[in-house]
């Protein structure tokens, strides 16, 4: 059974087309990845699953209940995190999350054994009031919060938004193990490089799907052959690149360049370090690669009118 | 003052009761180069980033920004400097000229001069048909292209750039970047932060901030070497897995 | 049951913890009554006074003499008929005439008693009280001065008018009015500003993806300021006596429960604010703009109505606020009982019944 689907949802708001005849399903026990950048229609698609929002067409499940005839059974069901969520900032840790088992009607020892974990985390400073806690504490507390009443599918709305690298690392280790006690995930993020955490993955823009499925078979979907170079004078050499008719696409990829050709090449490395070389540049490095989710997401974005003839 | 330098701290420090937020950083910034100033939430970087524009007064320490001192010459610091941050954006209900022309005007540019470079603006930016309409409707990324475009548009000698391509689409983040490799080659000298570790592959030198103290300094490479890492995500998580304090 | 428990007590921490909101709760209604008690009981000088002796006798003689001698005076003494006492206070010359009778000193000589008239302008009440108090202090001691023995003492009765305003009325008003203005004030804004945090905090989004009864979350945030406001009525109605000697004259009790009855209107007027606003700065403008300029017009505590153009009379009668000015001033100041004000109270519990009905009715259980 599936936890959630999607099915030809369309949102929009006045004339801003949001959410674009969406469908996809997250399996049971799944991490789901929404990759996205901002404004792309994570959250809107995350409002419609959490029964706050209605959408203009479609139908949408979470927990095997309609999103619309059922949303009390649902809203019983889920734990959820908005993007903009921040906790009452004039409670304490204790006081907060007290409040969130009352209102879903447990008790914090009720589940304990589920958020002991990551509450243990917390709890020196149980008697902090949560305007005072690291963003990371923050959020570790909301995880918590989401999490008291032992929901059966968890949605998290940009989580690691604004987060330092460490305790980004720390909140996907969290959800990994929440996976392995059989909670389904949903979790949207504009960081691609978080997408090879997940199962499986959505990647969206512009309210449209782009693909869905695992990051390693959205990698090997790649259709041509991907180089990364450098010299000692990357914005020429990225320059001199896309100038060149042969290069189909050239992009800054942390200390490299990442390169796409036109055509299928099989002497593509040595032709652009000649290239490189021919245009002056020095300690000239070019390498084929595998690529990533975030070049698979370049090129999907610049492929956007193939993909959606496709849907 | 050496004349190639665009920053210069000595031992600088921010105090906060008995709390170091900044804690006797030292470093250089030279001109025309992009210097990532990289850290971990609550490490200090905003405070850092708040004396350098001229906006908050050190503890102690000494620091010049553009040849002026952070004590007694704020002003002057303000005239020659550009900011832009994530949450910094532009006037949503003026037009897309408007904000330019204000901005323009606040840095007392020329009246007759923001004309002609407005349009020269709007034109590189592909903003032609959306130059009288309002900057609300515009797409995230192109906000933020447009502010940092206004951000340089008086010719400062340094921008400081407070995390400007936050959740902005891999695509446009790159476009961003295109801009900032431009502006830095007309010279003028970039100050950025980012939670991208990518981005700060993009940057000369980087510094890392720990506990509000400069841990580490270098060119990325250099910094990759020195950690034994392959990239700066792992550099970055080896020097910020031992802080002891964080927030935001 | 528990949940709304849990909840009310969240919202008494955000009350307790927040120093702004403490100070609008108890602040405000403290600095009002001293303010408006003192600025509107404050002492007045070099009062124009016209002191027509009719008598020419020794006694009017030394009296108008002492009040030539107090500071508070500056006396124009003359003969005039009450038709030309009028022309100057229409005039502006004088705020008080005080009229000696003829036979004044014989009538106190020879029965004990005699009566002087006081005029004052009663446009200005709370001078007009003012000035009545010193020249009837004055009087009164005089009176004892030349009384033979305490046992057998002269009595001069002054005879009081004040034209243009036989009441008096303003110069308690006050209270009623303060009373109403806090309460809209402090119910009105601050629930709305509560409600519309968790909109602006995202909570509200968590709130309503629980199984937390949505109209619960209303209720929940209006049970604090019911019950803190109840408070404010019970401090404001102890400063009003203990510091402005104000006399209670009907029930404390009816008093109480007509403040109760104005509260809930206005909480749920606060919360039909929170329905339709989503930032706290509007939430704020509204409740303060919106309700606390109609509250001070319309109630007819700083403008009496009746000098409104009618358009404004008609307007008065929505503004909640009327009504409870008109059932206070009755109980209160009046001393009536709830035959006298059933009307007014029908009136008010039926604008409470509307707002509260509209308030919960629009309540979304979904955004936008």
């Amino acid at each position: 059974m599936n936890a959630v689907t999607l099915q030809n949802i369309s949102k929009s708001y006045q004339d801003v087309k949001a959410v674009r005849d969406v469908s996809f399903e997250v399996k049971k026990g799944e991490l789901f990845g929404l990759i996205g950048a901002d404004g792309a229609g994570k959250t809107s698609i995350f409002r419609i699953l959490t029964t706050v929002l209605l959408a203009d067409k479609g139908t949408a499940t979470v927990a095997g209940f309609d999103v619309v005839k059922d949303y009390k059974a649902i809203r019983d069901r889920i734990g959820y995190m908005p993007g903009k969520f921040s906790l009452y900032q004039d409670l304490t840790i204790r006081e907060n999350l007290e409040f969130f088992a009352a209102i879903f009607g447990t008790t914090i020892d009720e589940n304990y054994e589920l958020i002991k974990d990551i509450y243990d985390q917390i709890k020196p400073f149980s008697d902090r009031r949560a305007g005072k806690l690291s963003g990371g504490m923050k959020q570790k507390l909301a995880l918590c919060c989401a999490l008291i009443h032992k929901p059966e599918v968890l949605l998290l709305d940009e989580p690691t938004t604004g987060v330092d690298v460490v305790s980004r690392k720390e909140f996907w280790a969290m959800l990994k193990s929440l996976q392995e006690k059989g909670i389904t995930i949903l979790v949207s993020t504009p960081y691609m490089d978080e997408a090879n955490l997940c199962e499986r993955i959505a990647l969206i823009q512009n309210g449209r799907i782009m693909s869905v499925d695992t990051p390693e078979n959205i990698i090997k979907s790649f259709p041509v052959k991907l180089y990364a170079a450098k010299s000692d004078a990357i914005y020429k050499l990225l320059k001199d690149f896309r100038a060149a008719p042969v290069v189909d696409s050239c992009y800054a990829f942390g200390e490299f360049l990442h390169v796409t050709m036109k055509g299928n090449r099989e002497t593509g490395s040595s032709e652009l370090r000649d290239l490189a070389i021919e245009r002056g540049h020095t300690h000239v490095v070019v390498q084929e690669i595998t690529p990533g989710i975030e070049d698979s997401f370049i090129r999907l974005m610049n492929e956007k009118t193939e993909v959606s003839a496709h849907q | 003052m050496e004349d190639n330098k665009a920053i210069v701290c000595k031992d600088l420090t921010k105090q906060f009761g008995d709390f170091y937020a900044v804690n006797k950083i030292s470093f250089e910034v030279l001109k025309g180069e992009i210097f990532g100033f990289l850290g971990a939430n609550g490490a200090g970087k905003t405070t850092a980033m708040r004396i350098l524009c001229g906006l908050s007064f050190p503890s102690s320490g000494t620091a010049t920004v553009a040849g002026f001192d952070v004590y007694k010459q704020q002003e002057k610091i303000k005239k020659s400097i550009g900011y832009m941050s994530q949450k910094f954006s532009l006037y949503e209900n003026l037009t897309v000229l408007e904000n330019i022309e204000f901005y323009g005007g606040v840095y007392g540019v020329s009246r007759k001069e923001i004309k002609t470079r407005s349009e020269e603006l709007v034109q590189t930016l592909g903003l032609e048909s959306e130059a009288k309409k309002l900057v609300g409707a515009l797409p995230l990324g192109w906000k933020q292209k447009l502010a940092f475009s206004v951000a340089i548009f008086h010719k400062p000698q340094i921008v400081f750039l407070d995390e400007p391509t936050g959740g902005v689409d891999p695509v446009t983040r790159r476009q961003f970047w295109d801009m900032i490799y431009e502006a830095a080659a007309t010279g003028i000298t970039i100050f950025v932060t980012t939670h991208y570790m990518d981005e700060a592959e993009y940057c000369n030198r980087i510094s890392v901030m720990v506990d509000g103290k400069v841990e580490a300094l270098d060119s990325p490479a250099n910094l990759k070497k020195e950690f034994n890492a392959d990239s700066m995500d792992e550099v970055f998580y080896q020097l910020a897995r031992g802080a002891k304090r964080s927030g935001d | 049951m528990k949940q709304l428990l849990v909840f009310i007590r969240k919202e008494f921490f955000h009350v307790f913890r927040d120093r702004r909101t403490l100070l609008i709760m108890f602040g405000l209604p403290v600095v009002q009554i001293v303010l408006f008690g003192f600025a509107l009981t404050n002492e007045v000088k070099n009062i124009e006074i016209i002191i027509s002796d009719n008598a020419r006798d020794i006694n009017a003689q030394q009296i108008t003499d002492k009040i030539k001698a107090s500071a508070y005076f500056k006396v124009q003494e003359s003969v005039l008929d009450y038709n030309d006492i009028e022309k100057a206070f229409k005039k502006g010359n004088i705020k008080c005439a005080l009229i000696f009778p003829a036979h004044f000193g014989d009538d106190l000589c020879h029965e004990g008693k005699a009566q002087v008239q006081i005029i004052t302008d009663g446009s200005d009440p709370n001078i007009a009280k003012t000035v009545v108090n010193y020249l009837t202090a004055i009087i009164g001691d005089y009176r004892q001065q030349i009384s033979p023995s305490p046992t057998l003492a002269y009595r001069i009765i002054p005879e009081t008018r004040m034209l243009y305003n036989e009441e008096g009325n303003g110069s308690l008003n006050f209270i009623p009015g303060v009373m109403a203005l806090v309460l809209m004030i402090v119910c009105t804004t601050l629930t709305s500003v509560a409600v519309v945090k968790e909109k602006e905090l995202g909570t509200m989004e968590i709130l309503l993806v629980s199984p937390f009864k949505a109209v619960f979350v209303l209720i929940a945030k209006a049970v604090p300021y019911l019950l803190l406001s109840m408070i404010n009525v019970v401090l404001i109605l102890l400063l009003a006596v203990y510091l402005l000697d104000v006399e209670i004259k009907g029930s404390v009790l009816l008093l109480f429960f007509e403040s109760v009855l104005f509260i809930i209107t206005c909480l749920s007027l606060g919360l039909l604010i929170s329905n339709v606003t989503d930032s706290q700065q509007t939430a704020m403008l509204i409740s303060m703009m919106g309700m606390m300029l109609p509250t001070l017009i319309f109630t007819g505590f700083l403008f009496p109505l009746e000098n409104m153009p009618k358009v404004f009379q008609i307007i008065s009668n929505v503004i909640p606020a009327r009504w409870y000015f008109i059932i206070t001033k009755a109980v209160m100041l009046k001393g009536l009982g709830f035959t006298y004000v059933w009307k007014e109270t029908l009136v008010l519990t039926g604008m409470t019944v509307a707002l509260l009905g509209i308030a919960l009715k629009n309540f979304k259980i979904r955004l936008q």
